[in-house]
């Protein structure tokens, strides 16, 4: 016998006002939520406010200077860092050039029915495992398999064409290029996932016109699809190229720690995280504000970057949303 | 939208696995160490030394179950940092401390030398047939940033047998304070008015030319030449034998290239041992001896004269004595220098002043 037999059969009514209890749970579960939600607020500005109090005194020792100056002397407390500002930019938009050539690509491939959808799933599953393998492997991965494999053609290219600034010293092992080729296959899922819903969310009726006009498969994908699709995708840049920005580890291992600012693409460099993570462990009373003034150099760069990214990723949804 | 969401989903779920074993490992580990009641003692500083201490600790441990010994390579700069803080018992330092800083440490510190041993330049140039000799000069220049690639002409007529490639010469230094720096520019100092005055000076931690890769650590320094090709870096000659790193042949003060070896140091520290001040600070920035290897260094452990718990007083002089004499047996095969008999009596003697 179910409830509501058991109901007919007793004459109770099923139906009813909600109970104090039921008014109890809505009520807590909203507490809950309403909590959990500022607290993800609070926290950010906890970090935020924490990071900026922290670095107040080397703010106000160091001023603007600090994002001009160029060396980094503990024992002379001279501290600059350009050349990490100029490493994080430089390898993140080598690795934004590579990942997101490679990244768009793979999004046209996956939704453009160029493969069998089981297929196109399995592929797609695998370009998002890329990002479930821990930083400190790729960057093992760096230092054992891409170094090796790069030199030949590092070497052949200095020894060859030395007077392009690009290639003016030797790949001695860690260095600019490593740094951005493993960046590029971290930030690779992200730009792909992103771009590949951006391509979903273009109409099926554009395509479907545009085919209807006589156009072929790549006039379609090229003149229609990615035109389209086009701020969904730059979107999709934003973000990764925010995710390049913040990668610590890889980099750290991979970027060779050397504080100079060069143009060659096989040079040693660096970049403020991985300067933040190889200098925090043994960081003095003197050099904590300094670091925390790094820290907050690199928050403002990401979160500049990540909410441009977001943004005009909500502008293309509207967009699509809207019919245009 | 859909995939952003799984991507970041897919990360914190790893974060708060990892979270879950870490606090599985600090729990289980509290509740293993309160079992056992004994002294404990904690250590750290140069990393030069770390291999030997570690070796020791271990021997130690095993004829002394109750004392928990640790040290941590965290390098001489935190460990004499470390040390006037009291936040450790015992530290390791390559360099050691000043006169001032001795006068500040209100338990009383003892340095007492433990062990020595030499700074190789270790290199990874690939194609060479026979191994590097560096002139004073030119090594100089080298870590100065003056002599930037490998076929610059000094080293080319150094070196008329080897085929040194066009490629530039990457410097590997140490990041972290660190002894092993302070003996190195301790020595380029002593042999260059130019290094002294005007170049980088002596210290824990000195400015490397721009183009320096710095790491962490004699461990760090010495992977980070393994795997770069056409660099050199400085690091103890046990760190470069065990990776099989080439070093360089130097030239000393009377002239001779000497080759590192097992044994390259003894001769120079029993050159040597006449100038020990009373207070054990032996420093030879530039021996004397016609095979002395140039860069030799002692390394010392810093001690408290007086410690709060007399059986932790009696476990850390234990510790020393045995590493003073069965200790220095395993010294050679780890790469560093066995002391000569009169450094061990006076660093003995020195232990009686720990109570």
């Amino acid at each position: 016998m179910n409830a509501f037999e058991q109901a007919a059969s007793t004459g109770e009514q099923i139906s009813g006002p909600p109970s104090q209890t039921d008014y109890l749970l809505d009520r807590s579960f909203r507490g809950i939520a309403t909590v959990c939600a500022w607290f993800i607020l609070i926290i950010v500005g906890l970090i935020m406010g924490e990071i900026g109090i922290k670095a107040i005194p080397a703010i106000s020792e160091y001023h603007i200077g600090f994002l001009t100056g160029t060396t980094w002397d503990v024992n002379k407390q001279t501290f600059g860092i350009l050349p990490e500002i100029w490493g994080t930019l430089y390898s993140s938009i080598l690795a934004l050039v590579i990942g997101g050539f490679f990244g768009i690509t793979m999004a046209i491939f996956l939704t453009q029915d160029f493969l069998p959808a089981p297929l196109a799933l399995f592929f797609r599953t695998v370009v998002e495992l890329l990002a479930a393998i821990p930083s400190v492997v790729y960057g093992f991965w760096g230092i054992f398999v891409v170094i090796p494999f790069i030199r030949p053609l590092a070497d052949w290219l200095h020894t060859e064409f030395s007077w392009i600034p690009i290639f003016s010293t030797s790949l001695s092992g860690p260095g600019m290029l490593p740094a951005a080729l493993v960046l590029s296959i971290m930030i690779l899922p992200t730009i792909a996932a992103v771009s590949q819903d951006a391509l979903r969310l273009v109409p099926y009726r554009i395509k479907e016109a545009a085919y209807g006009l006589g156009a072929n498969r790549w006039e379609v994908i090229l003149k229609v699809m990615l035109p389209t699709a086009s701020t969904g995708i730059f979107g999709a840049l934003v973000l990764g190229f925010g995710r390049a920005l913040g990668e610590t580890m890889a980099l750290a291992m991979l970027v060779g720690n050397s504080n100079q600012l060069s143009l060659s693409l096989f040079s040693p460099g660096n970049t403020l995280a991985a300067l933040l993570a190889l200098n925090f462990p043994e960081a003095g009373e003197r050099e904590i504000p300094v670091l925390m003034y790094v820290a907050l150099v690199l928050l403002l760069i990401t979160f500049a970057v990540n909410m441009a990214g977001t943004a005009i990723m909500s502008l293309t949804s509207n967009q699509m949303k809207a019919g245009k | 939208m859909m995939s952003q969401k799984w991507v970041s989903g897919r990360v914190r779920w790893d974060i708060i696995l990892f979270v879950l074993v870490c606090v599985a490992v600090m729990v289980f580990g509290t509740v293993a160490h309160a079992g056992s009641e004994s002294v404990a003692l904690r250590g750290g500083g140069a990393t030069f030394p770390a291999p030997l201490y570690q070796s020791w600790i271990v021997d130690f441990t095993k004829k002394h179950p109750d004392s928990k010994i640790s040290y941590q390579a965290t390098g001489s700069g935190e460990g004499v940092r470390g040390f006037l803080a009291e936040e450790l018992d015992f530290a390791g330092s390559d360099a050691a401390l000043s006169d001032e800083q001795i006068a500040n440490v209100k338990r009383g510190a003892q340095l007492v030398p433990m062990t020595a041993g030499i700074i190789v330049l270790a290199y990874h140039v690939q194609g060479l047939s026979g191994p590097l000799k560096l002139p004073r000069n030119v090594y100089e220049d080298i870590f100065a940033g003056k002599i930037t690639r490998w076929n610059d002409p000094r080293l080319q007529t150094a070196n008329p047998d080897l085929k040194l490639p066009n490629r530039n010469i990457t410097i590997i230094a140490r990041q972290d304070s660190s002894g092993t720096t302070y003996a190195l520019t301790n020595h380029l100092s002593a042999v260059s008015q130019e290094w002294r005055d005007r170049g980088p000076g002596v210290g824990k931690v000195v400015d490397w030319p721009g183009n320096s890769m710095l790491f962490h650590g004699n461990e760090g320094v010495a992977s980070r030449i393994k795997i770069s090709e056409g660099s050199i870096g400085y690091i103890e000659y046990g760190f470069a034998k065990r990776l099989g790193l080439p070093m360089a042949w130097l030239e000393n003060k009377a002239g001779n290239f000497v080759e590192p070896t097992d044994h390259s140091g003894e001769e120079t520290l029993a050159h040597n041992v006449q100038h020990m001040p009373a207070n054990l600070r032996l420093m030879i920035p530039d021996p004397d001896g016609e095979q002395a290897y140039p860069i030799v260094t002692l390394s010392w452990l810093l001690l408290y004269q007086h410690y709060s718990n007399p059986a932790m007083a009696q476990a850390i002089k234990e510790f020393a004595t045995f590493g003073l004499t069965d200790g220095q047996r395993s010294s050679r095969e780890l790469g560093y220098v066995p002391l000569p008999a009169e450094i061990i009596s006076r660093s003995l003697k020195a232990l009686e002043n720990i109570q």
